[in-house]
């Protein structure tokens, strides 16, 4: 089939095009970028007025499957990504059973061939059950796909065994995605630790517990040359620290999370259970140190760290509460709010930052719009406004810390892998 | 002023206008307590419910009088933190409390915010008898009652508050209440015990009790929970009570008149000396006949708050 995309403002940071263009996609392939392309196929999108960006690739998402089917599925979260634009997504390894060996790659791999509307990657663990005591056999998962290992949720505790899941990661040339939390540090708290956790009497993760942990694994990078990404960076010190190391040529690359720029710390004044999520949201000094980081490059990439979670796992004491936020269906929208419409990030650099820099540090062809390339494309209006509804989500769980936040920059199309996948509300 | 809450969640939450009118309320009701027949029936044909998830006597029982002395009929709920755990939700404990028909519930739980979700969950009036670290704020009115009841007024008093602030939701319902009364508050501990932020709330911080008590009109002692240091921030009883303990030595350079006051059960010769317990100075039983009358004033206004918020049929 062919489809034509006309008139959309192209944005396509790996080519350095910020212009007006046609899009023909033919045979699932991105086929030719031009003006004017004669309007001969079978689908024509006109997208006068609306920007043409490659698919998010969005490398921080908990699909839930296999183990908790009630929270997410491969099924439910690659729709919900598709109606945030997300058209590749790297699906972390803290299922039941987490993904630590190659049977359960197998297994994962069989529910994304048959119940995937997007294209899914994996991560794997590091170590066995994620327990931070015996190192997985990555190889084995990197032939089976894997591009990343990750004990996401958890932070692999002792040195030691971290120097080695490097130095195994630097030879089997894999990428290692470090949840940066020293546990004895946070020590069981529920909030930023400062004058809201007081207010609150809650118990306060420092933010020591994070940049400690992003200092000593970039230390450990340095040492082996792993290549490492460092996830969900929520605090000043840890912008601070990877901009050091890259100016150390270290190879460090790192994500936030919308959730990190768009609320701070007061968001939990009245306990609500949404804002919870670890790392914490952090006062609003580190959330100006998440946008500058953005601003000036540290910080590579924009992830949701899409964490559903059902409600009766939310709507109980806060303390009690699980950890984490739905963000697929929000993500770009609130990027757009917060990054380009205030002027710190043009559409290319958010483009680079949700598109081409995951797909790079992925190493998979995503994230662009090059001729002969797998079309995943989106169309976006970036002047319409929307409110976040409970009951629009197409997550299976609905726990977004931001239900009933107007935002703007609607996704019309999601065209993934040649085949318009959501249009306007509905997936195809 | 009309009383328009139907919950009393926190002292964070009200205004200087809102607690003078409690403070007012309960004198009129401590009026009643002198009396031979210590019973109005303002409250006759409303049921309370008592639920408490955290192990209380004085609390439970003095809400239990107030209640009882406005003629309310009074159910205690005691449940053991395990048990909510394993069981059902304090949402539907709430909702099914609230399907029994009564009137107030009266809860206490060892988790912070619980009283406010409960009742952001049920339609009847919600009394905060304690949540976790964050407010107890029938205890810091009942401070603050006694307080006023001795000086005569509040505004421009110094009080200290020492012991174990980070975990004590009875300093924090304190200091939200003092300041807005126009009170001067300092807190004293070790910086173990300091809560990041708390200058924040308007209070001064020292970790030295002598320059805690020189300038106070009155000192509220904490209870050292040492059973409970669950992350091992607390000093050793004994190095506790040599730099923190209200003693006659240390009340010496204090003011004359400084009113001594304990949130209860107090631990002879850990953060007080029993002389200094038992001293003229100390109001600590005053405090605890103040609950009831402080308690039926909160009960009170609640419920008629509650009246006006049901839909007539």
């Amino acid at each position: 089939m062919r489809l034509l995309i006309k008139n959309g403002r192209l944005i396509d940071p790996a080519n350095s095009i910020d212009q007006i263009r046609d899009i023909l996609v033919e045979d699932n392939k991105i086929a030719k970028i031009a003006k004017n392309i004669p309007a001969e196929a079978q689908k024509i999108i006109d997208a006068t007025g609306k920007i043409v960006m490659p698919g998010i690739v969005d490398m921080h998402v908990h699909l839930r499957e296999p183990g908790r089917e009630d929270k997410e599925t491969v099924a439910s979260g690659t729709k919900a990504a598709l109606r945030g634009g997300v058209t590749s997504v790297l699906a972390m390894p803290n299922t039941s059973p987490a993904i630590d060996c190659l049977e359960n790659v197998k297994l994962l791999k069989k529910i994304i061939d048959k119940t995937a509307s997007a294209n899914v990657f994996i991560a794997g663990a590091i170590t066995k059950e994620r327990l931070g005591k015996e190192l997985t056999d990555a190889l084995s998962f990197k032939k089976e796909g894997v591009l990343a290992i990750s004990d996401d949720g958890a932070s692999v505790d002792s040195d030691e065994l971290m120097l080695e899941a490097l130095t195994k990661a630097k030879k089997q040339a894999i990428l290692v995605i470090c949840h940066c939390e020293d546990n004895l540090l946070s020590n069981h708290g529920v909030v930023n630790l400062g004058f809201v956790s007081t207010r609150l009497g809650l118990r306060g993760i420092p933010k020591e517990a994070e940049y400690k942990r992003v200092q000593r694994d970039i230390q450990l990078a340095a040492k082996t040359k792993a290549a490492i990404h460092i996830a969900h960076v929520s605090c000043k010190e840890s912008v601070e620290i990877i901009a050091k190391a890259k100016k150390k040529g270290i190879k460090v690359t790192a994500e936030t999370a919308p959730h990190y720029f768009a609320l701070d710390e007061e968001a939990l004044l009245d306990y609500d259970t949404n804002m919870k999520m670890n790392p914490p949201l952090r006062s609003k000094d580190d959330a100006a140190a998440i946008k500058e980081g953005l601003k000036d490059g540290t910080i590579d990439v924009i992830a949701s760290d899409h964490a559903p979670h059902t409600e009766n796992e939310k709507e109980i004491e806060f303390e009690r509460a699980e950890f984490g936020a739905i963000g697929l269906e929000t993500e770009l929208a609130l990027s757009i709010k917060e990054l380009v419409n205030t002027g710190l990030l043009s559409w290319s650099d958010l483009a680079r930052k949700m598109c081409l820099n995951p797909a790079v540090i992925l190493g998979i062809k995503k994230g662009k719009l090059n001729v002969g390339s797998d079309a995943d494309i989106i169309v976006v209006s970036p002047d319409t406004e929307w409110i976040v509804k409970k009951e629009d989500f197409l997550s299976k769980s609905k726990n977004s810390p931001f239900i009933g936040r107007k935002l703007k920059g609607v996704v019309e199309y999601t065209i993934c892998n040649g085949k318009i996948a959501y249009e306007n509300g509905i997936c195809c | 002023m009309v009383w328009t809450r139907k919950d009393l969640l926190g002292l964070e939450d009200l205004n200087r206008e809102e607690i003078e009118f409690i403070l007012a309320t309960a004198e009129s009701f401590k009026e009643v307590t002198t009396r031979e027949i210590k019973k109005v029936p303002a409250l006759r044909g409303k049921t309370v419910v008592n639920l408490f998830y955290e192990p209380s006597t004085r609390t439970r029982v003095s809400f239990e009088i107030a209640a009882k002395r406005l003629s309310a009929d009074v159910i205690n709920i005691a449940s053991e933190t395990s048990s909510v755990r394993k069981g059902e939700t304090l949402i539907d404990t709430g909702k099914n409390i609230e399907a029994l028909k009564v009137d107030i519930i009266v809860v206490r739980h060892n988790y912070s915010g619980a009283a406010a979700m409960l009742a952001r969950h049920v339609n009847v009036s919600v009394v905060n008898a304690g949540d976790g670290w964050h407010e107890h704020p029938t205890q810091a009115l009942l401070d603050i009652f006694t307080l006023q009841e001795k000086v005569g007024r509040l505004e421009g008093l110094n009080v200290s508050i020492v012991g174990d602030i980070a975990h004590s939701r009875v300093a924090r319902s304190n200091i939200w209440g003092l300041t807005k009364l126009g009170v001067k508050v300092i807190v004293c501990a070790p910086q173990m015990l300091i809560p990041p932020g708390i200058e924040q709330m308007g209070v001064a911080v020292t970790n030295n009790i002598d320059e805690a008590l020189s300038r106070a009109d009155a000192v509220n002692v904490l209870r050292m929970q040492f059973e409970r240091d669950e992350e091992n921030a607390f000093p050793c009883q004994l190095e506790y009570f040599k730099n923190f303990g209200i003693t006659k030595e240390r009340l010496e350079k204090a003011k004359k008149n400084i009113v001594i006051m304990h949130p209860g059960p107090i631990n002879r010769g850990i953060e007080i000396s029993s002389e200094i317990a038992d001293c003229p100075n100390s109001a600590i039983l005053e405090q605890v006949t103040n609950g009831i009358a402080v308690r039926m004033a909160v009960l009170f206004l609640v419920s008629q708050a509650g009246d006006k918020n049901e839909t007539p049929n």
